[in-house]
């Protein structure tokens, strides 16, 4: 290590000691950030100081499940610089390499807009793209241009294992003509969906614009697509899911499909779009060289990434927290909800911070029908609170049975009071508002902060 | 009543929440025992002058737009025969773009518009991203606001003596400089606000289905019984103090 680094990084250190000291949160991305701001090469040096180098992992959605269940899947066999937090810009990355003294491998999961430049100077050994969705549109711009961005930074590194999505016609385009791929998909027809959710993206041709025909849609506009016009179709995959079975709240199984060989797996989550992040994990695991047992073992000791899907008890009623952030996430949600039968009082909470997205529109293309016909009552709340009442009551959805809470400790007991003892209240907050309600569950000691470690 | 609508690729333009517009006016025409008959308008599809009362033109991202923009501008002549006639319209975003003369891409080239609009667009090096607020410049309802977000790197420049939708209160407008946004010609209204607009300025959407209630009677408009919006001016205000408070500076 350099004199330069060796000091920027003790400094920093210390900034995160004091940070965590003085009770402002984690300490996660601080000492990052101050670096970062010294010296952005400093996470090149931090990089190309990992013997066994650094895998990344981008997406629009479960970016921060695949990295956490690849995660599970490796740390048993090796030492891992890991973002756990999800603090995933560069200054959070530059963060986790700092504070990751002794790791062998960097294990991080990157912002779609940081993807470009932390690839640049972590000159990655694998890169694990999974999915592109409309998502913030007022921060990353429209789906093509992140697109042409990646399509760059991927040329720039043409020794990498690239690991693509093959059911994003976008995502897997990008590996199209390159040696080194590694592509995952589901191969599922009995888990297909009817059709394509409202606000798809990527309907049309990547080659010649003619729109899509699909034998199977399986997660937004992810599924085995062709193109009548010029012939253009989802590649053939190397890591497939197979002869999927949902068990509710409660799990997924399916057979995971390999050039290692075949395996059943349970995963301890639900939902079609966790079977993706599991693909996405297993084929990145397995790059990097995993055995198919550690895979299969990883997977099905993984419990949710932080926020993403928590279950707690709150005195004599449950909680399901789920995140939403964008249209295609919040659909997936939504169907967890009806997979689960859960969902007779619902809290929304809307917030729009940056990291939520300022432009809060994205909430008119989700697909909140089913929620809006199982509902009994419906709790909106966080700061654009009246927002999301004015979209479920456009939706159909009786004005006399909204409750507007802005406040959102006063919102989750509101729905505690509501839901019924012994069921379970349904919670889908935005990001900045899944932090404040995990402080909250926290403060009352219903989980644990996330900078102890997921249970 | 029925009253027929005309959604202008559904599939292509629908970025910005444009179905929550599309919401809004069915249901508040539901609330004074109107129907809306929508009728998606899209490539091979026919327009009929006299066939709508009321069209529609979202907002795409720029793939989608470039896709459409050809079959748009060639639909010049039953566009303007059926707005001549006094079919209400309102195009939002690309739409809205799409609608004007044409646009002058970064590269010098030129995408013919549709020339409902006297207005040209110019790309811009930067995108104008933020909530806004507006005071309407509308006779029907002198200084009432508007609030919504934008997201555009296309600088709209009205021709001199063109009525914009409202003067800028807070946030970048047309084109981040003449203080204007949007553009009005008889029934016709195009703007950049989406968020999307209508829900969260339903009087908006009440005028439009006056103009399309007078086009389907023959009729002059008439204003629209009031419904309780609570919500949606609870909506408004909160949107209102965003762009007050963070709303785009024009240079």
């Amino acid at each position: 290590m350099s004199a330069r680094l060796a000091l920027e990084t003790s400094a920093a250190r210390l900034v995160g000691r004091l940070s965590r000291a003085t009770g402002r949160g984690g300490g996660t991305t601080l000492p990052g950030k101050l670096v970062w701001k010294l010296d952005p090469t400093a996470l090149d040096a931090l990089a190309a100081r990992l013997p066994a180098g650094v895998a990344l992992v981008s997406a629009t959605n479960g970016k921060t499940t695949t990295t956490a269940m690849a995660s599970a899947i490796l740390a048993p066999s090796r030492r891992l610089a890991w973002n756990r937090s999800g603090a995933n810009l560069a200054s959070g990355v530059t963060s986790t390499l700092l504070a990751a003294r002794d790791a062998e491998l960097g294990l991080l999961e990157v912002d779609e807009f940081a993807l470009p430049e932390v690839m640049r100077r972590t000159r990655p050994a694998a890169v694990c793209l999974g999915n592109l969705f409309r998502d913030q549109l007022d921060r990353y711009g429209e789906l093509e241009h992140v697109a042409e961005r990646w399509r760059d930074a991927v040329l720039q590194l043409p020794e990498a294992t690239l690991i693509v999505g093959a059911d994003d016609p976008l995502v897997a385009s990008l590996a199209e003509g390159r040696a080194g791929v590694v592509r995952f998909g589901v191969d599922d027809p009995a888990q297909a969906r009817p059709g394509l959710q409202h606000a798809s993206d990527s309907k049309y041709c990547v080659r010649c614009g003619a729109p899509y025909g699909y034998d199977a849609v399986y997660v937004g506009h992810l599924g085995a697509y062709r193109c009548a016009a010029c012939g253009h179709r989802r590649p053939a995959l190397d890591v497939a899911a197979r002869e999927i079975e949902s068990h509710g709240l409660d799990g997924v199984s399916f057979s995971l499909e390999t050039s290692e060989g075949v395996a059943r797996v349970r995963l301890g989550l639900p939902g079609l779009y966790n079977v993706y992040n599991a693909l996405a994990a297993a084929s990145l695991a397995l790059a990097l060289g995993a055995g198919l047992d550690d895979v299969v073992g990883g997977l099905e000791r993984f419990r949710a990434a932080f926020g993403r899907f928590e279950r707690f008890a709150a005195g004599d009623r449950g909680v399901l927290l789920l995140l939403v952030k964008n249209p295609a996430g919040a659909n997936e949600a939504i169907r967890t909800l009806e997979e689960g039968a859960v969902g007779g009082t619902v809290v929304v909470a809307l917030n729009d911070r940056i990291a939520d997205g300022r432009d809060v529109s994205w909430i008119w293309d989700v697909d909140f029908e089913p929620l809006l016909e199982r509902a009994e009552r419906i709790v909106v709340s966080g700061e654009r609170a009246a927002e999301l009442a004015l979209r479920f009551a456009y939706g159909g959805f009786p004005r006399e049975r909204l409750e507007i809470v802005p406040e959102l400790e006063t919102a989750l007991d509101r729905g505690l009071a509501l839901t019924d003892p012994g069921a379970e209240l349904a919670v889908l907050p935005t990001y900045t508002a899944m932090l404040a309600l995990q402080a909250i569950a926290a403060r009352r000691g219903l989980t644990r902060p996330y900078w102890e470690g997921a249970s | 009543m029925i009253l027929r609508v005309g959604h202008l690729y559904p599939e292509y333009l629908n970025i910005y929440a444009d179905r929550g517009n599309i919401a809004v006016l069915e249901r508040r025409a539901a609330a004074r025992g109107h129907t809306l008959a929508l009728e998606p308008v899209t490539v091979g599809t026919p327009l009929e002058p006299g066939a709508h009362d009321l069209l529609y033109v979202g907002g795409g991202q720029d793939r989608e737009q470039a896709m459409i923009a050809s079959d748009l501008a060639a639909r010049h002549e039953p566009l303007r025969a059926a707005v001549d006639a006094g079919a209400a319209l309102l195009a939002v975003c690309g739409g809205y773009q799409l609608l004007g003369r044409g646009y002058r891409g970064r590269d010098g080239s030129w995408m013919e518009g549709v020339g409902l609009f006297p207005h040209e667009t110019v790309a811009g090096e930067t995108r104008m991203i933020g909530d806004v607020l507006l005071e309407s410049s509308l006779a029907e309802a002198p200084g009432r606001t508007i609030a919504g977000f934008e997201n555009h790197a296309g600088r709209t420049l009205l021709d001199p003596g063109a009525e914009a939708l409202g003067s800028v209160v807070a946030g970048y407008g047309n084109d981040g400089a003449s203080g204007f946004e949007g553009c009005r010609v008889g029934r016709v209204l195009g703007t950049y606000l989406h968020g999307p607009l209508l829900p969260r300025n339903p009087w908006l959407a009440d005028l439009l289905l006056s103009w399309a209630i007078a086009h389907a009677t023959g009729e002059e408009p008439r204003a629209l019984a009031p419904l309780d919006d609570a919500l949606e001016d609870e909506a408004h205000a909160v949107a209102a103090s965003r762009a007050r408070a963070r709303g785009g500076r024009p240079a």
